[in-house]
């Protein structure tokens, strides 16, 4: 790191005054350069006042994780100085404002430190205390864009696409980012030796974040019914999906919504309404993060006996408890595996990225009717709040919904007896009919007990017969879900198995072992339950490492007890402070062990890259 | 949920409705509760209501939660569709429902236990969303399957058949629902099947909520001297508010001409509810006065019933969702997708 196009750069500044979307406009100008970017917000659960700092790494190699070290650091939180001069790597720099004295926090021999009077030029140039505060960012932004080189063309066609129809916002933006520019342009050598330079790389690519991508992925899979308790940090993507509906389907004529989105009064709730509109035929789908998920275990739980199709897009941040409701984690892989009382298995997308999140989105609403019954899309806040740089989303317009067994009259017409829980093709899957259907149709849907009629019982076999149908479906699921993405290398021995968010970082960390002469195959596992590829690529190698971002291992506990591999022959990597993964994590936990485990796992050979499924 | 199956036997001579219906087609399953359940009498109630209003059966969503009445579901038109879901968690299940297909008729059957305690919040937010339904809360103050506990609807000073009083003050339904704002509050008594037949008519071509709080004797648990949701208690205290009658708009049921005064009002289909003050300062159209109506009868240890309040002016869930007339259910995909062309185009939002 640190060169053209190569480098890092943070801002530390207070929660609530505005620093978003001055942080939100250096990523965008970067990216409009055609160079690789990507973001990472780490803000606190409040609203006003506290530290929040915004992560910008800029990679010509296309790398998005979050960065291992920092090349410079805009200190603008007084109360966070301390920490902020700390993480500039040896030899970085720290800009902070000048317009009072250089605190002592901020001195540290090896970093080069440069001083703005953001502050002062603020109150110089603009009138009233919340312009000052809101424009000291652009002003700030103005710095930078002179320190790192970047494209004032860009920045100033982006202000006028904000702010053209305001005029005189327009006009104090463009004047507080000059400020900034040419203060920095009078004052120091710019740009600095790490620097941006155009280049043609993110034209096929967008910048959006993974709540949005679930968001619009529902509203292309067809879903009419979304219910939801506000919750950090899932809020936003039934905040889009709104948005999207009325974008997209409010009837031009008659002014009706063609969806129902209901703003429940808690989770339990939430969950109980799309059961009762999956229950009716509607896709239908609820947004939550843990604690939402464990209020909602007894409706899944229904929703699994009864086959009832419903989908949940868990957002994960760190529990247990509250926890820390704004940083990220995976730590719900168990209770989403297991979720409910009594035996359960459920279906578990685990997309890596918003690019993915979109397709799985649209998948998972095929998988729920398909084989009746709950599945989650198991994202996390980074993947969930981030803005991320990912290809542009397609669209097939021959796509239909894979409605499932769904009987209807003529079908019923044929049929001496309509049973509903009857597994006719031995797949587990029994047809359903959706009320109102009328003729043989009706069956009651019952929490309790029930035959493959639907009927009531507590009779021993036909429990047994019902809870086997579901275990068979649940295994038959295995061989339709999602594959896992392999990147693979030639002669390699140790493998790397990760899922969702860590994705980024772990390949990254690949590229860089092999570097090092340590070859490595990564496998990102990307639903569950697990299917045939998933024991073998473990079965292929002699070291395997799980990566997981959460205390208890739970992938690899998992992989335990659903493939019986030994817990013994996975090697845990797991972060779970509640930041961003980074490669250094892995290159470090790999590197130590091969050290430690002589050449076995080694192969010093020049070797191809394959890739298997598209990461 | 237990029930046995009913032999479909039917009478030759046996009256039809005007879908050509007897009103076996409206009967469910074999009740398993005790025998003398209030309850059973609700279920006869439903079953009349249904077919009296050419209900199609199968156009029925019936719902409920965990308890005794909820079993209630089992036991009346069987060729509907039927959702027994978890305790007093009926009332969600029924949004999503309704949400998704607005053409069916839900009935929600629930008890004191499933509406008053566990389901309090989901009963309440029901209220608020104005769900098109009818919400039967079959009341006895007493958790029966469990065997005897006191409800949250158990009176102060009223005992358990183990001879132990409650100190706890009650959580009255219909108050809720008044204060809540609902649109339609009835009360009845399962032994009053002349008064409850046409308020659950009424409550079913409501346009919104409409709750009806039944008075339904536990016999075994709560059907002694010392209860106030006892038969016996019932019988003695219950003082109507209004006469109640119901004119759908099919099929004109004529009331007998007392002389007295006669308030009607019309529901959105058309249909007409007919209701004959027993007190002169009566309004059930002013939730006010409902409300203290039913305060004064409490302090007189006295259960008003009948229909307590309507308002046919309200905006129902679909109202506030502004949903098309069609369901949602019934919206073809190529409506609900925006297409590739739409999303190369929003595509460019987010460069």
């Amino acid at each position: 790191m640190s060169g053209v196009n190569d480098f890092a750069f943070k801002i530390g500044t207070v929660n609530g005054t505005g620093s978003a979307s001055a942080n939100g406009l250096l990523m965008q100008a970067i990216f409009r350069m055609g160079i690789p970017v990507s973001g990472k917000n780490i803000f606190p659960s409040n609203i006003q006042g506290l530290p929040t700092w915004y992560e910008i790494r800029v990679s010509k190699d296309g790398y998005t994780a979050r960065p291992s070290e920092v090349d410079l650091v805009v200190a603008l939180n007084p109360a966070t100085y301390a920490k902020d001069v700390a993480t500039v790597r040896p030899g970085g720099f720290l800009l902070y404002d000048s317009s009072w004295p250089l605190d002592p926090d901020l001195v540290r021999e090896g970093i080069t430190i440069l001083g703005i009077p953001f502050g002062r030029m603020c109150v110089e140039n603009f009138q009233g205390d919340r312009d000052r505060t809101l424009l000291r960012n652009i002003v700030y932004a103005g710095s930078l864009a002179a320190l790192l080189g970047i494209d004032m063309d860009v920045v100033s066609s982006m202000l006028e696409e904000k702010y053209g129809k305001k005029p005189k916002l327009l006009t104090s933006n463009h004047q507080a980012i000059q400020l900034g520019y040419q203060y920095a342009k009078e004052h120091f050598t710019c740009p600095l030796p790490f620097h941006l330079e155009k280049m043609d790389k993110t034209s096929d690519s967008i910048l959006i974040d993974g709540n949005t991508a679930c968001a619009l992925g529902a509203v292309y899979a067809g879903a009419t019914v979304g219910a939801w308790y506000p919750i950090t940090p899932a809020t936003a993507l039934m905040e889009q999906f709104k948005a999207f509906c009325e974008r997209f389907r409010v009837d031009k004529e008659t002014g009706a919504h063609n969806y129902a989105i209901l703003q429940a009064e808690d989770e339990l709730s939430a969950a109980g309404i799309i059961i009762g509109a999956g229950w009716m035929g509607a896709r239908a789908f609820t947004n939550t993060s843990g604690p939402g998920i464990s209020l909602m275990q007894e409706f899944i739980g229904l929703a699994y006996y009864t086959d009832i199709p419903a989908v949940f897009f868990d957002i994960q941040r760190c529990g247990p408890a509250t926890g820390m409701p704004t940083r990220t984690q995976q730590a719900d892989l168990i209770s989403l595996a297991y979720a409910s009382h009594g035996d359960t298995k459920h279906l578990v997308l685990f997309p890596a990225n918003p690019g993915e999140a979109f397709e799985m989105a649209v998948q998972s609403f095929d998988l729920a009717e398909r084989f009746q019954t709950p599945v989650f899309v198991a994202t996390d806040l980074d993947i969930g709040m981030n803005d991320w740089m990912v290809k542009r989303f397609t669209w097939d317009d021959n796509y239909r919904p894979d409605r499932g067994k769904v009987l209807h009259r003529e079908d019923l017409d044929k049929l001496q007896r309509f049973s509903r829980y009857l597994d006719v093709d031995g797949d587990g899957i029994a047809a359903r009919t959706l009320p109102g259907v009328g003729g043989k149709g009706a069956y009651f849907v019952r929490g309790s007990g029930h035959d493959k009629h639907a009927a009531y019982t507590e009779d021993s076999d036909a429990y047994l017969e019902l809870v086997d149908r579901l275990k068979r479906k649940f295994q038959h699921a295995a061989t339709v879900m999602p594959k896992p993405a392999f990147t693979l290398r030639e002669g390699a021995t140790v493998g790397l198995v990760s899922l969702g968010g860590c994705d980024a970082a772990v390949r990254e960390a690949a590229d860089k072992l092999a570097a090092q002469g340590i070859v490595v195959d990564v496998m990102r596992i990307r639903a569950f339950p697990f299917g045939a590829e998933v024991l073998e690529f473990f079965e292929r190698h002699e070291h395997t490492f799980v990566i997981e971002q959460n205390r208890d291992a739970q992938l690899r506990s998992l992989l335990a007890i659903e493939l019986g591999i030994p817990r013994d022959a996975m090697i845990s990597i797991l972060d779970y402070g509640g930041m961003p993964l980074t490669a250094k994590v892995v290159i470090d936990a790999v590197s130590r062990h091969v050290g430690a485990h002589g050449q076995a796992a080694v192969t010093p050979t020049p070797r191809a890259v394959s890739n298997g499924v598209p990461a | 949920m237990t029930s046995i199956a009913k032999p479909p036997v039917k009478h030759p001579s046996s009256r039809t409705n005007g879908l050509g219906l007897t009103i076996r087609d409206y009967e469910g399953a074999m009740s398993t509760l005790c025998a003398g359940c209030g309850h059973d009498s609700v279920t006869a109630a439903l079953v009349q209501a249904g077919w009296e209003l050419d209900l199609e059966p199968h156009r029925v969503g019936k719902m409920s939660g965990i308890g005794c009445s909820s079993k209630t579901t089992a036991y009346f038109m069987k060729q509907s569709h039927g959702f027994n879901s978890v305790h007093g968690r009926m009332p969600s299940v029924t949004s999503g429902a309704a949400a998704a297909n607005r053409a069916l008729t839900y009935i929600g059957i629930s008890g004191d236990g499933d509406s008053l305690s566990i389901g309090l919040g989901q009963l309440s937010h029901a209220i608020r969303r104005n769900v098109n339904m009818l919400y039967v809360l079959e009341n006895n103050g007493v958790y029966g399957l469990t065997k005897g506990q006191f409800s949250a609807s158990a009176d102060i000073g009223s005992t358990s058949k183990k001879g132990e009083a409650n100190e706890q003050s009650p959580i009255d339904p219909v108050l809720l629902a008044l204060t809540l704002g609902a649109t339609f509050v009835a009360r009845s008594f399962s032994g009053d099947k002349k008064q409850l037949v046409p308020i659950l008519k009424a409550g079913l071509m409501h346009k919104g909520f409409a709750i009806v709080d039944v008075i339904s004797p536990c016999v075994s648990f709560n059907d002694h001297e010392g209860s106030t949701k006892s038969y016996a208690f019932t019988r003695e205290h219950e003082v109507e508010a209004v006469h109640t009658d119901f004119v759908p708009l099919r099929r004109e049921i004529t009331m007998p001409e007392t002389g007295e005064d006669v308030h009607a009002v019309t529901l959105h289909d058309g249909s007409t509810v007919r209701l004959r003050a027993t007190a002169s300062d009566y309004d059930p159209t002013n939730r006010e006065s409902a409300y203290a109506h039913v305060r004064a009868c409490q302090a007189r240890h006295e259960i008003a019933t009948g229909l307590l309040f309507v308002d046919e002016n309200g905006r129902d869930m679909h109202d506030f969702m502004r949903t098309p007339s069609t369901p949602l259910v019934e919206l073809p995909y190529e409506a609900l997708c925006p297409g590739k062309g739409a999303l190369d185009k929003l595509m460019e939002r987010y460069r």
